[in-house]
């Protein structure tokens, strides 16, 4: 069966989809970076870390925001990647993410591309960034159904079933392979609350002349 | 029961309760609400059931425990037929006298009589409370004179004739029509016209098709789908049963919240007695409809009230919501079309229905018709459920229902829609209630929730207790609601002890304006309204708690201070007495004064004090 082909515009420029294809993908064919923390390919898409938030209209001038991992391509679409509410949102959630994990590689990196050097918030020192991909890969890879989340708010930690190792996990060792926590972090980090910095970037890429911080694209992937 | 099979069935079913109730001598109705009963009014029915028993058998005098009638300050409720007298905070005691005095003697009993607070007169009968004068009670009305737990009841008052009516003279198509036409929108908050909803729903590709209703009321202090369902369960299973017709479901649920036990169990006695009667289950009235309805219970999360995270609620996963791209009336419950509508949008349909559209839409403003239940609580005389038509002025609900201010203070303001509405200051009491107004406010209409606030009420503390609450509510998938309310919560603890500097606000603005933006689901996308809104309004008083250090209603412990006055201080030792710090010095009938030091800001002092001498400030 042939699938559609949807047409919508992404940051000004006029892009193709198959129908059914999220923002996120559609706009990453065309080299269109968007950063993203609890997505994996094959894995569902979740929702949950907000990063990769677009601004979507359908040209009636009432604007959202909506994760581009979540939300499929529609015809006549108008996403706004780089607009100044996305950034604001990203900017944001990124400070809030490294403000709570600021000992978590990913944590520091999309800290680093926003070009956060300061955080206004006191540090915690979580490890997990409760993004759901360990959930995600034990279930839907792995057959594992091992794990999962417990708790509410910010008492919601990842657990297993009654805290107990259940005769479904196999030791796979997939949650570990996909967690961002485990990744060895950026020693740089010396006093609370300051962002050392020195991975960002400091020259302008010519691909994307126009963005006020880092970029995404893909010659330069998070 | 004979099951009912065609309208004349229910004609002739009401025709025969009504004759029977014809024959009572009088009724004595008891409020049986959720409020009344902490009130004890279950040991007032129990006296009474003891005292009615004592008469002659001759006499015929049925008692009813209804529902919530609304003025739960005056709780419990005694209403008397044929007298028509309304009486109130009524204890146990009085029970051998009212049916002593006013059942045998027909003489009325001053003292338990509501009293008019503008002219001292005595009210004899419910409709002249001031309270109900200037309410339009559609809805709520009926509370007054059913028994939830009995069908026939509500049969009598013309229950289910809606019904019938409409399953025999109009297609679904029209029902949808007229429910457009009526301008009805839905009561959860949101306010999406009902009509199009179910259009939509109807339209949507799938079978079966669900309905649900959504009785998750978490709001603090909001109680009014709870009485609407505790008092009057049978109008909402017919306003269910006409949605099913005109959508095409085939299965309903009514999802009640885990706090509301009297509720799940007058919903759940509704629906067997309906099924009993042939109003649920297979050929409904001889029509081929087939619809039933079946209760689900939540466990107690606020954000179970979204419709993604209901649904998954229901289908017995987390109680998470999803992304929202593609809505519940397309793919709900288990992937099928379902149509989710809040308690009292429900109730309304039936009386649209009964009464035409045409009615219906004159009542109201131009964008929201019919009427609205607010249930007031908070510092003014009388609270409980009010309901009002839309376009009244938040001046009329709060000063002439609510009965003004308590104790000569001044009202400040009062928080509508919830956790997710936010605070209007009395110089906008001219608004009137609509979705749009309040929306322009910076507040929303929510499912309902009124709560007043004096010059007692600081504002930090109230945004504070509000960020908390949803703090604690957020299901926490979604990282700018989970960790963006954690630290509106930390910055606004800061300020009520006067930490900060000149970022502070800014900061939680810009907090605020992302986590309104970037949330998954309405939870977090108006979880910021009452910070917002208190910001927008009441800026001065955050900027006193961080400049001045001072909290100007004496609420936030850290930045109060109390003190003696020696001129009114009669040197009695009340508050040396009850000081559990020992921080009141003093010789005896000479002023006092306390140690700053070692005051732990209890504020028992002040309520013992004779001469009102413990000042703070």
């Amino acid at each position: 069966m042939k699938r559609k082909t949807i047409n919508l515009t992404v940051d000004d420029k006029p892009i193709e989809a198959e129908e059914g294809t999220t923002i996120l993908l559609a706009a990453r064919q065309y080299g269109i970076h968007i950063p993203t923390i609890c997505y994996l390919e094959g894995l569902s898409p979740y929702g949950g870390c907000r990063i990769c938030v677009v601004e979507i209209g359908g040209g009636n001038g009432k604007n959202s925001l909506d994760t581009s991992c979540t939300r499929q391509v529609q015809e006549g679409m108008i996403v706004q990647t780089q607009s100044p509410r996305v950034v604001r949102a990203r900017k944001m959630i990124a400070e809030l993410l490294v403000a709570s994990a600021p000992n978590v590689k990913v944590a520091q990196d999309i800290a680093a591309r926003m070009g956060l050097m300061k955080v206004r918030f006191p540090m915690d020192d979580n490890r997990c960034i409760l993004c759901g991909l360990c959930i995600r890969m034990c279930y839907e890879q792995m057959d594992g159904k091992a794990l999962g989340f417990a708790g509410r708010g910010t008492g919601r930690w990842v657990t297993m079933p009654f805290q107990k190792r259940p005769e479904s996990c196999r030791l796979c060792r997939g949650c570990e392979y996909v967690c961002p926590g485990t990744i060895v972090p950026c020693q740089g980090i010396k006093v609370p609350g300051e962002l050392c910095g020195r991975c960002r970037p400091v020259e302008e890429y010519r691909c994307c002349p126009n963005s006020t911080f880092g970029c995404f694209c893909e010659e330069n992937p998070l | 029961m004979n099951k009912i099979q065609s309208a004349s069935d229910l004609y002739q079913w009401r025709e025969q309760i009504r004759s029977r109730q014809n024959l009572e001598d009088g009724v004595v109705y008891v409020c049986g609400g959720t409020g009344c009963q902490a009130l004890g009014c279950q040991k007032v029915k129990e006296a009474f059931e003891k005292e009615l028993a004592k008469l002659k058998r001759g006499r015929k005098i049925v008692l009813k425990s209804t529902g919530c009638p609304g003025l739960c300050e005056k709780g419990p409720l005694v209403t008397l037929h044929p007298q028509d007298l309304f009486y109130q905070k009524v204890k146990p005691e009085d029970v051998p006298r009212i049916v002593a005095e006013t059942i045998l003697q027909g003489k009325v009993i001053e003292d338990l009589l509501l009293e008019d607070p503008a002219d001292r007169r005595k009210i004899l009968s419910s409709r002249e409370v001031p309270f109900y004068r200037p309410q339009m009670r559609l809805l709520l009305g009926n509370n007054e004179f059913i028994d939830p737990t009995r069908i026939g009841d509500y049969v009598a008052m013309g229950g289910y004739q809606a019904l019938a009516e409409t399953l025999l003279r109009m297609k679904p198509e029209e029902v949808i029509s007229e429910i457009k036409a009526s301008g009805l929108r839905g009561r959860g908050g949101a306010g999406y016209p009902t009509g199009q909803k179910w259009e939509n729903c109807r339209r949507a590709a799938g079978e079966p098709k669900y309905i649900v209703c959504n009785c998750d009321e978490g709001d603090p202090g909001a109680f009014m789908d709870r009485s609407l369902l505790e008092g009057n369960p049978h109008s909402i299973l017919e306003g269910m049963l006409i949605g099913a017709y005109a959508i095409g479901a085939s299965r309903g649920f009514i999802y009640v919240r885990h706090e509301y036990p009297l509720a799940l169990q007058h919903a759940e006695i509704a629906i067997s007695q309906a099924r009993e009667a042939g109003l649920l289950g297979k050929n409904i009235l001889g029509t081929g409809l087939e619809f039933d309805v079946e209760t689900a219970q939540g466990g107690g999360a606020f954000v179970c009230g979204e419709s993604t995270a209901l649904i998954a609620s229901i289908e017995g996963r987390t109680g998470e919501p999803w992304s929202k791209q593609i809505h519940t009336v397309a793919q709900g419950l288990w992937g099928k079309p379902t149509n989710i509508n809040n308690v009292e949008t429900w109730a309304n349909v039936p009386l649209i229905l009964q009464k035409g559209s045409q009615w219906f839409s004159t009542l109201g403003t131009d964008g929201s018709k019919g009427t609205k239940i607010f249930s007031l609580v908070g510092k003014v005389k009388n609270t409980g459920l009010v309901e009002v038509p839309m376009g009244t002025t938040l001046r009329e609900i709060i000063y002439d229902i609510g009965g003004g201010p308590q104790d000569g203070k001044r009202i400040k303001a009062v928080q509508t829609g919830g956790p997710s509405g936010g605070c209007i200051p009395a110089s906008l009491f001219h608004l009137p209630v609509d979705y749009e107004s309040l929306s322009q406010a910076g507040s929303m209409m929510g499912s309902g929730g009124m709560i007043v606030m004096d010059e007692g009420t600081c504002m930090v503390d109230v945004a504070k207790y509000f960020v908390h609450f949803l703090e604690e509510e957020s299901c926490g998938k979604c990282l700018p609601c989970r960790e963006g309310l954690r630290r509106m919560g930390q910055i606004l603890d800061g300020i009520s002890e006067g930490k900060g500097d000149s970022e502070t606000l800014p900061l939680l603005e810009e907090l605020a304006a992302v986590v309104a933006d970037a949330s998954l689901c309405g939870l977090g996308k108006t979880a910021p309204n009452p910070v917002l809104s208190a910001l927008r309004y009441f800026r001065e008083e955050f900027e006193e708690h961080l400049v001045h250090q001072r909290c100007p209603a004496g609420v936030c412990h850290s930045l109060v201070r109390y003190s003696i006055s020696p001129e009114a201080c009669t040197g009695c030792g009340a508050c040396q007495k009850i000081c559990p710090a020992g921080a009141i010095k003093g010789e005896k009938e000479e002023p006092h004064h306390i140690e700053a030091e070692l005051c732990t800001k209890c504020g028992s002092c002040m309520e013992v004090c004779p001469t009102r001498a413990v000042l703070v400030c």
